[in-house]
């Protein structure tokens, strides 16, 4: 059985590469149909905040790779709940919002963790 | 214990240097490394363009003499590598640029060798920020 991966992104979309290279070994993992889980944490919670406008950074857009999640197969996707109120973002769609206690069992649950 | 090591942070960051030992020891201690993967500004301890100053340690120089010595597996993520200007001869005739920085023991590959790596190790050990 394939070894299980939960990747937590911890920074915001347009601080540089990091959020796109996160969301990245998401997807490819999810293209080899690993199990994988996405956890959004810290600044990373920017990256669902509604009605962003890459363009006004002069960036691309990477919610086209939230969205392609799904594509990938990757259904299992959080958000600290903590970090969400933190920034006064409300509760996103595309991710389920988690408390510190049940981020600690979802954490448990994985056999392998990547935080970047 | 068979061991994947990622690398996220460059060589003069200490995140490298205590990767470096950890990988060290590692071997020292009987355990196998599957493979060493570069991710991130991880892809600058492959430039061969790095120069240390003389009374610093020179810890890229250090990474290539320990894969070279133990003949491991070390990788670095092609994405990652070409947004960072780290790239082997073959990139650098593809993208019509005049300086090759990366050659053997590295390899430039995909990021599904970051998650084959993960697959085949008893432990995946990840090493990034400062």
């Amino acid at each position: 059985m394939s070894k299980s991966l939960l990747v937590i992104s911890r920074q915001a979309p347009w601080s540089g590469p990091s959020a796109r290279e996160a969301l990245d070994i998401v997807l490819a993992g999810g293209a080899f149909d690993l199990p994988i889980g996405l956890l959004f944490m810290d600044d990373g919670v920017f990256q669902l905040a509604p009605h962003q406008d890459a363009k006004a950074v002069q960036q691309k857009d990477l919610s086209a790779n939230l969205q392609a999640l799904g594509l990938f197969g990757v259904d299992d996707v959080f958000a600290c709940s903590h970090s969400l109120a933190e920034r006064g973002l409300a509760t996103p769609g595309s991710a389920e919002p988690l408390d510190s206690d049940a981020i600690t069992q979802l954490i448990d649950r994985y056999d392998q963790v990547i935080t970047l | 214990m068979k061991f994947a090591i990622a690398l996220f942070s460059a060589a003069h960051a200490p995140s490298s240097r205590r990767a470096l030992l950890f990988a060290q020891a590692a071997l020292a201690g009987g355990h196998e490394i599957v493979r060493l993967f570069f991710y991130q500004d991880g892809v600058y301890t492959a430039s061969n363009n790095l120069v240390a100053p003389q009374d610093e340690q020179d810890i890229a120089r250090q990474w290539r003499a320990f894969v070279s010595q133990h003949q491991l597996d070390g990788v670095v993520c092609i994405a990652a590598a070409l947004r960072r200007g780290v790239l082997n001869n073959e990139e650098a005739t593809r993208y019509q640029r005049s300086a090759v920085n990366l050659d053997a023991p590295w390899a430039l590959s995909g990021l599904g060798q970051l998650h084959d790596a993960a697959q085949a190790a008893d432990r995946l050990i990840c090493f990034g920020g400062p």
